[in-house]
């Protein structure tokens, strides 16, 4: 009872990354709360599950298996979780901030009645004092999330309501597993006292699965680009140096949102969150959505022509310039001095 | 066949211009200085819902959004572009919603609309990126929802076809109406303003704008029943008051923190050739590249 779950996203017979780092930072609350980690699973074929989750420290994995679960829809992944969460009575479910969890977490937060916060980056245990009231809560969910204009962050807390809902996306929380000999239980259960046939309305008639074509996830090097590049034709500057020196190209939501560079490349709080070795930002003034997915890198080096960008407080390097003049340059040396 | 469409739309402060003086000196934010626009991701939702009214003669469009008295122009804009008609809810008690609360205050005003075929929203309101309001208004209702739309394909014998984007691929699926869509950025664009509609619309107000306008057109609305946008309270669509707003929102901010970064010590260079090179050859060396 009162335990931590996370809904496992399974695509092919393969837990989602995502649900592996909620894993792991799930097992660390569980530790801090002294409770246990229980993993959610519904789909088709499940067999091969177990083997994947434990060893990132489940105690209990809930599997949930019938043809009808697969591929995801709506209705009947709610109608399980909803029903397996009034019976467990879980302090906290998370999800990952997917296509998928962002369909299903407000559903079954709306018929909980209980709070989700969407894209946390950061989460984190504490107590809560509520002065009016003269009430005190230990152990809350603190969920972080940079919020609404760039230079704030709100700490989110649901003090009445259980379960604490939050969705985290993909690579914010690291990936570690326990023990590769970590011993959980499995509970299969009978998927039709959880779902009923009026669940199934909506018939996925064709699915296209792609491998996505940008690896700026797992890059050393990052050269990514804001709206101070100026255009597409810029942009492919930052290609050019990509190419050159070994790396991927990133870039900003807001050269993103000007067509500047496609939105798999975009990179923070609503894009991926990357931790390369070298993280070149260049014409990004640095907003707290934008950093929250790039603090991480080893080395950052600000190409921008406003000496005062707020980027600059946190690189290594510093080149006051305009990315015009600088990268030219860049890809220049390098082309001269190595074969 | 016609249909009863009804579109979800909310006015956002444009976080895609935040500017130097978004954020006060206090640290907290300049609203005054963000210009209030149509929720992008809505306006897809509103072209979608054009789209059926073109195919399907009879249909008609109802905005409907929750703001305050200016998110009256959420629905002129509607109307210029093709809706039919528009109701704003707007009460003090719904400020300080969270997505819950607002879920809770718009399925209400649903209830009070009665009639409905499909509800049609965006994806998600750009100032708080959540993607939560759709699928918990579903909820509410008791409909199921189809997320991410970039193409409704048709509509025929109660069902509707959509093509789904998902962050590694397309998805086709089959629903059946009444239900929820919420419409991808990635869908088309929205038609501009049409000037014949602007024309026609352009003095449609609310009970409090008109108010204020001036007594000259007043007469003008009961000549012009079409030009009266309906206003609603939290009595007005029946809503209990403990789940509105503040009081009916399970997440609070505990604490808001201006972020101040760890600033690194940096070294600052001017673009010249040598120092790039020096740069360059600097993390040759360290391995960094190369
Ligand atoms: C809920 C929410 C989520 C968000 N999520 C993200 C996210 O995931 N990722 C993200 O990046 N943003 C996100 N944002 C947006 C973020 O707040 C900023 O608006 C955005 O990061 C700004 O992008 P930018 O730095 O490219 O543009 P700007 O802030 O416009 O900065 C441009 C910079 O380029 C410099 N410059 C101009 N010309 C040149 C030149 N020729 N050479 C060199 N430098 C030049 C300027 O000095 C300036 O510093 C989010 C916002 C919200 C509200
Ligand atoms: N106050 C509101 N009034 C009308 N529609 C809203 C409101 N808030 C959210 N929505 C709808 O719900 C969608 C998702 O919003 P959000 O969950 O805030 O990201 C938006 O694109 C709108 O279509």
């Amino acid at each position: 009872m009162n335990n931590l779950f996370v809904y496992c996203e399974i695509e092919d017979g393969q837990v989602a990354d995502v649900s592996l780092e909620l894993l792991t930072k799930g097992r660390g609350l569980a530790n801090t709360l002294g409770c246990k980690l229980e993993a959610v699973a519904a789909g088709h074929n499940l067999e091969g599950i177990g083997a994947q989750v434990f060893p990132y420290g489940v105690d209990a994995l809930h599997l949930f298996d019938d043809a009808r679960l697969a591929p995801y829809t709506s209705l009947p992944h709610t109608s399980v979780l909803v029903k397996l969460f009034e019976e467990e009575k879980p302090q906290i479910a998370l999800m990952g901030a997917t296509s998928i969890g962002r369909d299903l977490g407000p559903r079954v937060s709306s018929a909980l009645g209980s709070g989700l916060t969407a894209d946390c980056t950061s989460l984190e245990i504490g107590p809560h004092e509520e002065k009016k009231e003269n009430k005190v809560y230990e152990n809350l969910l603190y969920q972080i999330r940079p919020a609404f204009g760039g230079n704030i962050v709100a700490t989110i807390i649901n003090p009445e309501c259980r379960p604490q809902m939050a969705t985290v996306r993909e690579g914010v929380m690291k990936k570690e597993i326990v023990s590769a000999d970590y011993k959980g239980e499995v509970i299969r259960h009978e998927v039709n006292k959880y779902v009923s046939d009026t669940d199934f309305v909506v018939a996925v008639i064709d699915r296209q699965m792609e491998k996505s074509k940008t690896n700026i996830k797992g890059s050393p090097i990052i050269v990514a680009g804001g709206y101070g590049v100026g255009s597409k034709e810029n942009f492919q500057l930052l290609h050019d140096l990509a190419a050159t020196i070994g790396g991927e190209v990133g870039a900003s939501r807001a050269a993103v949102d000007a067509g500047y560079s496609e939105h798999e490349r975009q990179i923070g709080q609503t894009g991926v969150t990357v931790r390369p070795k070298l993280y070149i930002a260049c014409g990004i003034s640095g907003q707290i959505q934008h950093i929250a997915g790039m603090q991480e890198s080893s080395i950052i080096i600000s190409v921008n022509n406003d000496p005062n960008a707020p980027i600059n407080t946190i690189a290594d390097y510093v080149i006051t310039g305009t990315v015009e003049e600088v990268l030219p340059k860049m890809i220049k040396y390098y082309k001269k001095n190595t074969k | 066949m016609s249909l009863k469409i009804i579109v979800l739309a909310k006015q956002v402060p444009d976080t895609r211009n935040v500017g130097k003086d978004a954020m006060k000196a206090d640290g907290t934010v300049n609203r005054a200085a963000l210009p209030a626009i149509f929720n992008p991701e809505d306006l897809n939702a509103l072209e979608q819902a054009l789209r059926l009214k073109d195919a399907y003669p009879g249909t008609t469009i109802t905005l409907l959004t929750m703001g305050p008295g200016r998110a009256a122009e959420i629905i002129r804009e509607g109307l210029y572009r093709g809706a039919d008609g528009g109701y704003l809810l707007t009460d003090r008690a719904f400020a300080g919603a969270d997505t819950l609360a607002t879920s809770y205050a718009i399925s209400m005003a649903i209830r009070q609309i009665k009639e409905y075929d499909l509800i049609i929203c965006g994806r998600q309101a750009i100032d708080g990126d959540t993607a939560q309001v759709g699928p918990q208004v579903a909820e509410k209702l008791g409909l199921t929802q189809i997320t991410y739309a970039e193409e409704i394909q048709k509509v025929e014998g109660g069902k509707i076809t959509i093509k789904r984007r998902l962050e590694r691929g397309v998805e086709v699926v089959e629903g059946k109406l009444p239900l929820v869509v919420t419409v991808n950025g990635s869908a088309p664009d929205c038609r501009p303003r049409n000037a014949k509609f602007v024309q026609q619309y352009k003095h449609a107000k609310t009970i409090t704008e008109k108010q204020e306008a001036d007594a000259d057109y007043l007469n003008l609305y009961d000549s012009r029943p079409y030009l009266n946008l309906t206003e609603w309270s939290v009595a007005d669509v029946d809503a209990d008051v403990k789940l509105c707003g503040l009081s009916g929102s399970p997440t609070k901010v505990k604490k808001i923190e201006n972020v101040i970064f760890q600033a690194k010590e940096n070294m600052t260079l001017e673009p010249t050739d040598e120092a790039i090179d020096t740069l360059m050859r600097e993390l040759i060396l360290n391995h960094t590249i190369g």
